[in-house]
């Protein structure tokens, strides 16, 4: 469990994270909470030569509201996400996410934006973002660019950020009047989703008005469940008009199969989950 | 003798160093100039080695030295299989570093030694290692077919084939008439799945060749076996070696070992002259350190219609990975006794075959073939209910010994002395509210809910306290059973007791003072218990097999009764009274009839200045005593549990865990109840989470605990523990062990509560561990196959 040997860089502002990772070129590796690359990097997955850490860079933690979004810094840890007061206020889709994040350790230590650059399909923020319709905020030698959610994961651990850019905010719109739940499926307490299900519902008089729904680890990327928004939209607010939309939620996925379940399992667990999320994020 | 200390539930002495950073594990040894060590190891399962290019590696900053299995072939021996269970055994050499051949995915290739573990590490990419590949067999069913051979050279997978027949031993009736004459027989076959013993202290070792003996340091449960082996295995002079094992972070059976890395790093530190030490990674754990369990169980029972069992017939073929250890061949024939457990059927066969596999080798795990057999015998006795259509309680009633019926002489030829089964069921019944929930059984099954409730039972016996020496020399073990002690008493009246067992988590430290306060009446707090180092603790067989108490504790309590009975001899002098007027009590030698009295301080003080003894007494009350039980202790118990599966995901929760635990006479409530716990967790494991998983190469796929499952504390339930005392008959305490007792007893009683949750849908077995996954696939299979099948 000893990584091989690298440079260490602590940069004080953006601008000089950007310079030292231009200089490092694809041998420089970010160093966010570490929650997941100092693991790599003692099991020898990955070697950088150069480790940047974020962890002095002024202006990248912390909560604030941005108009009719808030603007969540790319290093505020998980247990933040889960307990901010604007995020519970606004966003509780993401709070419930933050809060099925590993253990109070990884929590208290891993970071928003390190969860969604690493990208794991089976991560718990990733979905819950993509959901949420969220603007991700890159800075590179160029300036400052921004792509949405949408745009954003592209692959097993691959998302839209070029090997010079840093995410330094997530731009995540105000959600009022919607209710949320993430249901996470795993076998034991402390791990990675086998399926889970992130849903946002809007309900007005007896009826579904609006739904979003992001699904973790239903593919190489977090997905959205577009066939289960549509005959949510417009549904009543029933069990059996859920169960009926919910059984679309495996539609359009990819799922992988492992020690946890096959894909037929995934798919299966999808509608059930989805049905389970959209029935609690409802208030039925 | 008061027994002010023993059943008293004291917090454990040995915790407070443990848990305030004052521990002192192998790896916080380090001694000047020492070397650390790095292991390169095959990532192919079965290949011939044809190169070890070491060049790059040598060269690399800090590396003093690199060792190969041709370096060291010579001096390196074969590491020990103590336990040949046949006389016709077939096992190929262990050599500690590959020379010809790798046989797992793990072995040892080379040994980097360096300055610095970081500059060892680094170098173990470096070295240049080619391999040529050859077939891999990792199936047991296809090992047995011998059509790829995991040592080619053996010329067949067989390591052995162990028979045991009720006819023939002369213990009951031969087999075939059983299942001739059966008016119901159950034939099923299950699957133990290979387990991970999972310490939590990696296997680490130290040592220091500089002085006159080499001394070892080592995270083992065996020291003073590990000793013996060390000095046979590598032609040292055993009074040239001294082991010792210092705070040891568990081992449940996983370091009951002499491990390759071991006599690695003894060689390391005989080639360069200067200490070393190696400590494994835990990917390096999971991968090369002895996996458990491990086994295809084939069954027949056969039965009345009344549920009365005639016999059971049971097939096993035993995955021994690529090679023996210490114990390995012998784990199945520890559960061979056992497939009968409280019942007294009067027909019994088995047979198991040992196998060879490309996969790292077995060996003990907590349990060590009695869960196996219990699991099975507990799996066929609800099987048999469900088959008859009666209540599994009533089935294991009618067919269980009687409490009047000890001491009882099973059809595998033990004699249970002690028992009570139907005591310990009724208080299980009681706390566990049986009727209710069957009764909410009912109405879930009946308003077709989708969480489904079971009901797991598990009624369990074990042979403890491993073990009368001629027993085991019957069965072809190395060694004997017995155990060591010695109490010193100071001149202050302190007492010092060394015992073999060698304690890595158990709590000898406060269960022997609490023994020995009592025994000499002392104060708990004047009693020093020392162990885990051979200079100190000469002789011992250590811990394992639940053996501590019932052995190691009995021989503490003997040494004690000779020290009293040496005491007694200066306090008649003292007193100028006869020995035979002399009764000791409360720490205190009185003359019958008088008020004379004087406290075993006195005589310490009396014994060490020496100037009035009796003529001819050698001045020293210190006693040694080796105990070798006359017969295994039996511990016994009922588990109930709660299970609820959900049916749209599969998920098995535990709604309710009620056990009751005979473990006779308790010294210390406190570590009991927390080795039931601790054995729970490890039988639910294997029930629900746990199994080590190869590909179909051979590389381990749960190769860190992201994917083999130890389940914490938010995935367990809360327990109710309760115990009824039946003592042993067979010690002069009463205690019987209780160590392995909840892992063996959790494992069926949970599996038989999912599928009693289910068995109405038409699902008839569920491979452990019952994932999600699997209790859903079952559920979708029984639909398809339109229910029972």
């Amino acid at each position: 469990m000893i990584p091989s040997a690298f440079d260490y860089a602590a940069p004080n502002t953006v601008a000089e994270a950007l310079s030292l990772l231009a200089l490092a070129g694809d041998s420089g590796k970010l160093l966010a909470g570490g929650q997941s690359l100092i693991p790599v990097m003692k099991l020898r997955l990955a070697d950088p030569q150069m480790v940047i850490d974020l962890g002095r860079v002024e202006g990248l933690a912390g909560v604030r509201e941005d108009g009719d979004a808030l603007l969540i810094g790319a290093m505020t840890p998980h247990h933040q996400v889960a307990t901010d007061p604007l995020v519970a206020a606004y966003v509780p889709l993401l709070a419930k996410a933050a809060a099925t994040v590993a253990d109070p350790q990884v929590r208290h230590r891993g970071t928003f934006g390190g969860a969604l650059v690493h990208a794991d399909p089976a991560g718990d923020l990733p979905a819950p973002v993509l959901a949420a319709e969220a603007t991700f905020i890159l800075a590179g030698p160029g300036g400052e660019r921004r792509v949405a959610a949408a745009d954003f994961f592209q692959g097993y651990f691959t998302t839209a950020i070029a090997e010079d850019e840093i995410l330094t905010h997530v731009r995540v719109p105000k959600y009022t009047g919607w209710g949320a739940h993430y249901e996470k499926f795993t076998r034991v307490a402390q791990q990675w989703s086998i399926v889970a299900v992130a849903a946002m519902v809007r309900v007005e008089g007896g009826t579904i008005a609006e739904a979003r729904i992001g699904l973790t680890n239903m593919a190489s990327t977090p997905v959205r469940a577009t066939a289960v928004e549509q005959a949510l939209a417009g549904a009543p607010l029933t069990r059996d008009a859920i169960a009926a939309a919910s059984s679309h939620a495996a539609e359009g996925t990819d799922p992988a199969s492992d020690l946890n379940g096959d894909a037929a399992y995934r798919r299966h667990l999808a509608e059930v989950l989805t049905r389970r999320a959209v029935v609690t994020a409802a208030g039925l | 003798m008061t027994t002010a200390e023993v059943g008293r539930a004291r917090l454990r002495k040995e915790d407070a160093h443990l848990i305030t950073g004052r521990s002192r594990y192998t790896d916080n040894i380090t001694l000047p100039g020492m070397l650390h060590l790095a292991m390169v190891r095959s990532p192919f399962a079965h290949a011939k080695i044809t190169s070890v290019d070491v060049a790059a590696a040598k060269s690399s900053p800090g590396v003093v030295a690199v060792l190969t299995g041709a370096d060291v072939a010579a001096e390196q021996g074969s590491l020990p299989n103590a336990w040949p269970i046949t006389p016709d055994q077939k096992a190929p050499a262990h050599p500690a570093i590959a020379v010809d051949e790798v046989a797992f995915a793990g072995e040892v290739v080379a040994c980097i030694i360096a300055r610095s573990a970081a500059a060892a590490r680094d170098a173990v990419e470096l070295v240049d290692v080619d391999y040529e590949g050859l077939p891999v067999v990792l199936d047991l069913e296809e090992a047995a077919k011998d059509q790829v051979l995991a040592h080619p050279g053996l010329g067949t997978n067989k390591s052995a084939t162990w028979v045991f027949d009720s006819g023939e031993a002369g213990t009951g009736k031969p087999i075939r008439e059983a299942l001739d004459g059966a008016e119901v027989l159950i034939e099923r076959t299950f699957y133990q799945q290979r387990l991970i013993p999972s310490f939590m202290e990696p296997r680490s070792t130290v040592v220091d060749p500089t002085g006159e003996q080499i001394t070892v340091w080592s995270a083992t449960q065996i020291p003073h076996i590990l000793r013996l082996m060390l000095a046979l295995t590598l032609a040292i002079p055993e009074s040239k070696v001294r082991v010792i094992a210092p705070d040891v972070g568990g081992g449940f059976g996983g370091k009951l070992q002499v491990t390759p890395e071991e006599a690695i790093t003894v060689l390391a530190a005989r080639h360069t002259g200067k200490p070393c030490k190696y400590t494994e990674t835990r990917s390096e754990s999971l991968m090369a350190a002895h996996h458990g369990r491990a086994q295809v169980q084939r069954l027949k029972l056969s039965a009345t219609k009344e549920g009365i069992v005639t016999g059971l017939d049971v097939s096993l073929l035993a995955d021994m990975g690529a090679y023996l250890g210490l114990v390995t061949s012998g784990i199945p024939i520890l559960g061979a006794f056992m497939y009968n457990s409280i019942y007294k059927f009067p027909a019994y066969r088995f047979e198991c075959t040992n196998l060879f596999t490309n996969k790292a080798w077995t060996d003990a795990y907590r349990g060590a073939g009695r869960p196996e057999a219990t699991f099975a015998i507990e799996r066929m006795m609800d099987e048999l209910a469900a088959e008859l259509g009666l209540d599994p309680l009533q089935v294991r009633e009618r067919n269980w010994i009687k409490h009047e019926e000890f001491p009882f002489t099973t059809v595998a030829g033990l004699e249970y002395d002690s028992g009570n089964y139907e005591a310990a069921t009724a208080k299980a019944l009681e706390l566990f509210g049986y009727d209710a929930l069957r009764a909410e059984q009912s109405r879930r099954r009946e308003t077709k809910d989708p969480v489904q409730l079971g009901i797991g039972i598990s009624t369990f016996t074990e042979m403890c306290g491993l073990a009368p020496s001629r027993v085991l020399g019957a069965l072809n073990y190395g060694a004997g059973g017995w155990e060591h002690a010695q109490v010193r008493v100071l001149p202050t009246g302190n007492i010092e007791v060394v015992t073999g067992s060698s304690s890595h988590g158990q709590g000898h430290e406060t269960a022997w003072s609490q023994l020995v306060a009592d025994k000499l009446g002392v104060p708990f707090e004047n009693v020093e218990v020392l162990h885990g180092d051979t200079q100190i603790s000469q002789r011992g067989l250590d811990t394992y097999g639940s053996r501590s108490l019932t052995v190691g504790g009995m021989a503490v309590l003997a040494a004690a009764d000779k020290v009293i009975e040496k005491a007694k001899v200066v306090a008649a002098h003292l007193m100028e009274a006869s020995e035979d007027d002399i009764e000791f009590a409360d720490g205190r030698f009185s003359v019958k009839g008088t008020d004379q009295s004087t406290a075993l301080g006195e005589i310490a003080l009396a014994t060490f200045s020496a100037h009035n003894l009796p003529d001819g007494f050698e001045p020293n009350l210190d006693s040694d005593a080796t105990f070798d039980p006359q017969n295994f202790s039996f511990p016994h118990g009922t588990h109930l549990a709660a299970i609820e599966v959900d049916t749209e995901t599969g998920r098995v929760s535990i709604r309710k865990y009620v056990c009751v635990d005979d473990v006779g006479v308790v010294v210390n409530p406190l570590i009991v109840e927390g080795q039931v716990h601790g054995g729970l967790a490890q039988g639910i494991a294997q029930a629900l989470y746990e199994e080590a998983v190869y590909d179909d190469a051979g590389t381990l796929v749960t190769g860190s605990f992201v994917d083999y499952l130890v389940p914490g504390a938010p995935d367990l339930p809360h327990y109710t523990t309760a115990r009824t005392e039946t003592p042993s008959t067979t010690n002069q305490l009463g205690a019987k062990g209780v160590g392995e007792a909840g892992t063996i007893a959790s494992t069926p009683a949970i599996v038989n509560g999912v599928l009693d949750a289910v068995r109405h849908l038409g699902v008839k077995d569920i491979r452990m561990p019952c994932s999600p996954s699997r209790v859903w696939a079952a559920l979708e299979e029984a639909k398809m196959t339109g229910g029972v099948r």
